[in-house]
């Protein structure tokens, strides 16, 4: 155990890594967005739709859930431009990651719908609402807020595994370590200030999500 | 000059199944046995040895996989003698599967009712032998469910040791794709093998959730 820990090159290279960090954070960001759009709409399908709906619904998710996200992300960075479909690298991660929240988070909405009792939706319908409005207001929002721990900590799971899209060079925080680390050498002192910046994002998601939580699922009597 | 895309070129890919499954066994066995111990510190009477393992937990938990594998794979490498891309995997798997495992045996041992604790502990059982005759028999039943999909999880997760030089699956399979420039062909065949492996997995383990997943009281 000789070995001399040189910080300089981690610290001269600050800006790139906080930079790094951002497009993390957004690229995150927005795959939790519209995975959650697509989980929605995945478990309405898969809840109310008709047989084959349901039926390709539960073939994405299986699909999805027993195959790992790297082959997810090579099949659609390499698989799509022979399909004529071009996509940049982060447009090709940005989608893989989608699909691959979606197909988890799916599963959690599901819970969170079948978890809402037939006499909740028939209240709904006596009091005058439209089915459409029975779904967003009795069905879905209750819904959500049941599931709400375990979507946002599937989401931080999302966050984590995005270090992995560094491998069809996206930009994002490990593509960053990785640029320094083939420039400085310095692979050591790079990985860890980066997992310890992983850290402090899983962290500061955490806090996001639950100062969400309070402004979104508030209600009148509720308890925080 | 691309090569055509054969028998040869399939049995590699498929032959690479080994060493997925090597590694697959190696964190399982190896994370099992250190889950374990973090299980039981993580619910251990001794204040520091809850925060110790805690600490552990969140460490594992809260930074990307591919990291920890980097940290073992440069580290070793950094610190004197480089290591084998499987030996860095399989000790950067075995933390991680460590941690998860000792996460999900902690809800286990802590789903078992008071009563039994109290049972326990009123016929003069120590806390050593109140777990290992009263509640670890009961938490592992339940505990097997929960189990066999964290297999699921750890076997997909092995395709990222591909991302530090080992050949695997993952990685036969972009080896086969740098030469014959049939992404669709190879990385749907990789896809396959990998549901092939991890969906019967799945099954058993929604199966046992329904047989075993509830505590008796």
């Amino acid at each position: 155990m000789n070995y001399v820990f040189q910080f300089g090159d981690v610290w001269a290279a600050r800006w790139d890594l906080l930079w790094g960090s951002w497009l993390t954070i957004q690229l995150s960001a927005a795959a939790m967005a519209l995975g959650l759009l697509v989980a929605v709409l995945c478990a309405l399908g898969k809840t109310m739709g008709p047989k084959p709906i349901r039926w390709a619904v539960e073939c994405y998710i299986e699909a999805i859930r027993n195959t790992p996200f790297l082959v997810q992300i090579f099949l659609i960075f390499f698989g799509l431009p022979r399909a004529g479909i071009y996509l940049s690298s982060n447009e090709a991660a940005l989608l893989a990651m989608v699909v691959n929240v979606g197909a988890y988070a799916t599963e959690i909405v599901r819970a969170g719908i079948e978890s809402i009792s037939r006499g909740q939706i028939e209240a709904g319908l006596a009091l005058g609402l439209r089915p459409l409005q029975v779904f967003r207001y009795v069905v879905l929002f209750p819904a959500l807020s049941t599931v709400y721990p375990a979507l946002t900590s599937q989401f931080i799971l999302l966050m984590l595994s995005s270090s992995v899209v560094s491998t069809i060079s996206a930009q994002e925080l490990t593509a960053t370590a990785n640029d320094l680390q083939a420039r400085t050498f310095r692979s050591f002192e790079i990985y860890i200030v980066v997992t310890a910046i992983y850290l402090l994002l899983s962290v500061l998601f955490s806090g996001a999500f639950d100062a969400i939580r309070r402004v979104v699922f508030a209600r009148p009597g509720a308890r925080a | 000059m691309i090569r055509q895309f054969g028998p040869t070129e399939a049995w590699f890919i498929i032959a690479a199944v080994r060493w997925t499954l090597l590694l697959s066994a190696i964190a399982f066995i190896g994370g099992g046995i250190a889950g374990l111990g973090v299980a039981l510190a993580r619910t251990a009477p001794v204040a520091w040895l809850r925060l110790a393992a805690t600490g552990y937990i969140q460490l594992f938990q809260g930074t990307p996989l591919l990291m920890q594998l980097f940290l073992v794979f440069f580290g070793s490498t950094m610190l004197g003698s480089g290591v084998d891309p499987l030996v860095a995997a399989a000790i950067a798997l075995t933390l991680n599967a460590a941690a998860f495992l000792g996460e999900i045996w902690r809800g286990c041992i802590q789903a078992i009712p008071t009563g039994q604790w109290e049972a326990a502990t009123a016929l003069g059982l120590r806390h050593l032998a109140r777990m290992r005759y009263v509640i670890l028999p009961q938490a592992g039943k339940i505990a097997i469910a929960p189990t066999v999909g964290f297999l699921v999880l750890l076997v997909k997760s092995t395709s990222l040791a591909s991302i530090i030089g080992f050949v695997e699956l993952t990685r036969a399979g972009q080896i086969i794709n740098n030469v014959t420039f049939r992404p669709f062909l190879v990385f749907g065949l990789v896809a396959i093998i990998y549901f092939v492996l991890c969906w019967p997995l799945s099954r058993l383990s929604q199966m046992l959730e329904q047989r075993f997943g509830t505590v008796r009281r």
